[in-house]
């Protein structure tokens, strides 16, 4: 399945962007210092709201500080938000989903009641509230949120997911030799959910950046972090669009956009796998027999 | 085929037995009304060492879930399944494993496609004896496959079921079930999915199982033919009920309960090409019904509706079993009018086109 | 008068008589299909030949991977990329007198004008055939009014309750929907439908695998009947030679996308000259006769992507010399069969 998947150009596409800034998140603070050479909280009273320069290649902040220097630091804040309220929704899918799928009835009854309930619940509002009282505390925090109030989707896929597989003759057959249902969870059934695990996971990491900027927009974020969200909500604060300042709030928000590109584009090329029928390869195949037959066509009427 | 040796029914105490189980399922209609699907109704039969009994019967029959009974996946809804004699419903399924396994029917959906073969077999047998070490294990694994025919073992072990033919697949599924070190193998129509050619080596298998390790065998399948090659008694199912059974040679050439008889004559039989014309071998075989309903069978005897010899008593009481001798039976209100001589004076179809026929002038 | 049509095409196959014979309906030559891939082709059927006289049934029996699916979808050009038809052609003989029509480089309007009036299938699920949210009768209105333009309401209603009731069918089920029906009815319906246009030829795959013996039994007779009344050719396809045996007139066996051998029902059972058929006549153990442990045939078919050479079944064969590794059996004709076997050649026998 792997090697296939990498066959995919949308895939790889997505991947390699996705590892780009993964990169980026993880090397930030040595590539601002080591290679760029500026701080990004660094103040450069010299240039103050300057346009893209040589000495800065995306700019100032009405602070004087680079903005590519912030760009990259913002990796880390928004790509640590994204993965973590993606590993914890994805865990919390997961432990719900599954358990209730695979076990059916009454504890399927109170997981399943848990999920609905926080699938209608306004997540929004209940954001807001809740970091309204933990302000302040640091990305992980708005993190934490994310991902504890956007798991539900996800377990109900897996629920259904789950369900579809567990009463398959092999899960029974291992059954009756004597498997505990732990085993039977993690070794039979769960490796056939991880193409949806996977996407899922993408799918929350681009949702937790997305919910990291539009909180940080509307003014819930950690003051002293540096985020992709927090630099649009510095360009807003100063009416950078009115002003055309453009080099404050498009970096980011093509940063944004680009990370969301690849993760649709990684689901879009997972579900080609999955689905032959949208695979884009069947045009191929057509193209391919076609010009077999042309040529069988071509060879009778020479004969 | 070699003759199994002679252990009647009634010298041992079976090791696996159905004793009065039914079994009703509920099912919701999407409104909230639920309706009763009587899926097996009153069915007894006992396994013996050594012994297999084939179960017939058309889909609907009931022979998938007394399989499943048998093998604990669903409870009887009255009834008992005994071990040895004893009821199982005070054993751990756990542990009853450890003596029945089911084998599915379908060899593509019964092993993981994500694991290799070892991992069914190394699981298997770790479960059963824990304090095998890995090179024991890798050892018994390969005489496993080896017993079902699966030479050299080793090449197998690190195959993925994709790699495999369906035979090969059945083959390492019947291996799986061996490791466990089972009495009783449960069959659920184990050859209906395979390639034609191959499945009379799947049966030589069972019968060797049989034989060699003296298991207790089930065999459920629709296909009379492979029934009477592989077994020793029969049992046929209608509509939930069983309704004929004996030594396998007595049922099928001299059936006593015309759903028998009907089945029998519908099975496809090479020996009559060429003896019978065409026209003789399909004539009258038009209209000879269908199944009825599970959720609503009728009264009195579940076939009546489709029987050319029904009588008034077959519309309202279900008749009762009637031994026939040497171990055959038939639940059939033919026996006690004395009218038993009609079933196998003409065939069903005839019968059946007669009896319109009367009725109608 | 069966007897009468198994003599008649018996003896023009073997005469290897000239195509748009009078008593021909389908003549098959030298089909051959491939499925295309990034690197060339696997051929899943090689050379098949035969001919089908009117109102003959010709059974196909063969194991999953032998080309019985493709050849049926071939015939039928329902074959869709990466499926192509590389040579060989299929011509088709109209009742009337016209010309033969090669089907092979029709394209899809001309096909459609075949299919139900000359030539029409019957899938192995029903479910697959009938539309699951249209009445019964419905369909069978939609299928007619579009073959016979000009044909109204009232005609297409009487003609749909003439053709349940040809397969045993109530009138009043022609109100019903698919999913309201059992198994077996809805597979006899698929065959009503097939017969509505009057077709010369119909071709069923698999056609009782979905349903039981007793029902296989009620199904194959009704065709049998409607056969003798109607005359139509039927090519039925199916693993299941023991039913073929009693069913068609005569039967091809297909084996690793060859066609190893085909003749008279009767003669493939009393005296099949293949390995391979007898092989697999052997594997259908007797319902009456006495019972002997039989074997079946060992070993797997052929992956088609790396055939054996010289004889596709000379790994498994019971029989095979050193020959047949090496050199591609010929087709021998024997009375009443045609089989591709080495042994068979008068080099062999002497």
């Amino acid at each position: 399945m792997l090697p296939s998947l990498w066959s995919n150009p949308k895939v790889r596409f997505g991947l390699v962007v996705v590892g780009f800034f993964t990169a980026l998140a993880v090397l930030g603070p040595w590539l601002t210092e080591s290679v760029l050479g500026v701080d990004p909280r660094a103040n450069d009273i010299s240039a103050i709201a300057s346009p893209p320069s040589a000495e800065h290649w995306l700019g100032t902040t009405q602070f004087g500080q680079d903005v590519l220097a912030q760009l990259v630091a913002g990796a880390r804040g928004s790509m640590f938000v994204g993965v973590l309220a993606a590993l914890i929704g994805t865990a919390l899918a997961i432990a719900f989903g599954v358990t209730a799928g695979y076990f059916g009835g009454t504890v399927d009854h109170i997981l399943n009641f848990v999920t609905n309930l926080f699938m209608v619940m306004p997540v929004l509002p209940l954001i807001f509230i809740v970091s309204g009282y933990l302000r302040g505390t640091g990305l992980w925090v708005i993190a934490v949120i994310i991902g504890v109030f956007g798991w539900a989707g996800g377990a109900r896929t897996l629920r259904a997911q789950t369900l579809s597989v567990r009463n398959r003759d092999f899960v029974l057959g291992m059954r009756m030799l004597g498997e505990s249902h732990g085993r039977l969870v993690a070794v039979e059934v769960l490796p056939h959910l991880v193409g949806w695990i996977a996407s899922m996971f993408l799918g929350a990491l681009i949702g937790g950046i997305l919910a990291e900027a539009g909180l940080a927009f509307l003014g819930i974020s950690d003051s002293g972090s540096i985020s992709w969200g927090s630099m649009i909500q510095a360009a807003q604060s100063q009416s950078a669009v009115l002003r055309g300042i453009w080099w404050w709030f498009v970096p980011p928000g093509l940063c944004i956009a680009l990370i969301g590109t690849a993760a649709a584009m990684i689901n879009f090329g997972v579900d080609e796998l999955a689905n032959p029928k949208l695979r884009a390869g069947t045009r191929r195949v057509i193209r391919r027999t076609r010009r077999a037959e042309r040529a069988v066509a071509a060879e009778g009427g020479a004969a | 085929m070699t003759a199994a040796p002679e252990a009647v029914a009634g010298e041992s105490t079976p090791v696996l037995s159905a004793v009065d189980v039914t079994k009703h399922f509920v099912v919701r209609g999407a409104v909230g009304d639920s309706s009763v699907v009587r899926a097996v109704e009153n069915a007894s039969v006992d396994l013996h060492e050594g012994r297999i009994v084939a179960v017939v019967g058309e889909s609907g029959s009931g022979k998938t879930t007394l399989a499943r009974m048998l093998a604990r996946f669903y409870e009887p809804t009255t009834g008992e399944i005994l071990l040895d004699g004893v009821p199982a419903t005070g054993r751990a399924t756990r542990t009853y494993h450890q003596d029945v396994q089911l084998i599915f029917q379908d060899p593509f959906g019964s092993l993981n496609p994500v694991h290799r073969v070892r991992h069914n077999l190394d699981r298997a047998l770790r479960i059963h004896d824990r304090r095998l070490s890995a090179s024991e294990r890798r050892k018994a694994a390969i005489e496993l496959l080896e017993r079902v025919s699966l030479t050299p073992g080793e090449d197998y072990l690190d195959k993925f079921p994709h790699e495999l033919s369906g035979g090969q697949r059945q083959r390492v599924v019947i291996a799986r079930a061996l490791a466990v070190g089972p009495r009783v193998l449960l069959g659920d129509e184990p050859i209906s999915m395979l390639d034609v050619s191959i499945r009379l080596e799947m049966l030589n298998l069972l019968d060797r199982l049989r034989r060699e390790d003296g298991l207790a065998l089930l065999y459920i399948t629709h296909d009379i033919a492979s029934a009477r090659y592989v077994c020793d008694d029969v049992v046929v199912m209608y509509a939930g009920e069983m309704v004929e059974g004996g030594p396998k040679e007595e049922v099928i050439a001299r059936p006593a309960h015309p759903y028998t008889k009907l089945l029998v004559e519908s099975s496809p039989d090479p020996d009559r090409v060429g003896t019978l014309s065409r026209e003789e071998l399909f004539d009258d075989a038009e209209a000879l019904g269908e199944p009825p309903s599970l959720i609503e069978p009728p009264d009195g005897c579940r076939f009546h509706p489709r029987c050319p010899f029904a009588m008034e008593r077959c519309r309202t009481q279900a008749p009762p079993r009637t031994d026939v001798g040497g171990g055959h039976w038939a639940r059939c209100w033919l026996h006690q009018e004395g009218r038993a001589e009609e079933i196998g004076a003409t065939t069903f179809a005839a019968a059946l086109a007669n009896r319109d026929k009367e009725v109608r002038s | 008068m069966t007897a009468d049509i198994r003599d008649h095409t018996a003896s023009q196959h073997l005469a290897d008589g000239p195509p748009g014979d009078a008593g021909t309906v389908l003549d098959v030559r030298d089909l051959t299909v491939s499925y295309v891939g990034p690197d060339g082709g696997t051929v899943a059927c090689r050379d098949v030949t035969f001919q089908l006289g009117r109102g003959e049934v010709l059974g196909i029996a063969g194991e999953s991977g032998s080309g019985k699916s493709t050849l049926i979808t071939a015939l039928t050009r329902l074959q869709r990329p990466p499926a192509t038809t590389t040579a060989g052609s299929i011509v088709f003989h109209p009742s009337d007198g016209r010309p033969g029509i090669d089907l092979v480089p029709l394209g899809s309007r001309e096909l459609r004008r075949l299919r139900w009036t000359s030539m029409s299938i019957v899938l192995q699920s029903a479910m697959d055939a009938l539309n699951p949210v249209m009445r019964l009768g419905d369909q069978f209105a939609d299928v007619l009014r579009t073959h016979h333009r000009g044909m109204d309401r009232a005609a297409a209603k009487v003609r749909t309750v003439e053709l349940l009731g040809m397969v045993g069918i109530s009138a009043d089920r022609a109100r019903s929907f698919p999913h309201e029906m059992s198994g077996g009815m809805r597979q006899r319906a698929t065959i009503a439908l097939a017969l509505a246009c009057s077709p010369q030829l119909v071709v069923m795959d698999e056609p009782t695998t979905a349903v039981d013996v007793v029902m296989q039994r009620q199904i194959m007779a009704q065709v049998l009947r409607l056969r003798r009344e109607l005359g139509f050719a039927v090519i039925i396809v199916t693993h299941d030679l023991s039913l073929l045996l009693e069913v068609a007139d005569r039967i091809a066996i297909m084996y690793a996308g060859r066609i190893v051998e085909i003749g008279s029902a009767e003669a493939l059972y009393r005296t099949p000259a293949h390995p391979y058929t007898r092989g697999l006549r052997d594997s259908f153990p007797p319902l009456h006769a006495p019972l002997t442990t039989l074997h079946g045939i060992p070993g797997t078919p052929p992956d088609l992507r790396r055939l054996p050479t010289g004889c596709p079944f000379h790994p498994r064969c019971p029989v095979a010399v050193e020959a047949c590794s090496s050199t591609k059996p010929p087709l021998v004709h024997l009375p009443d069969q045609a089989a591709e076997c080495l042994l068979l050649t008068p080099e062999a026998t002497s």
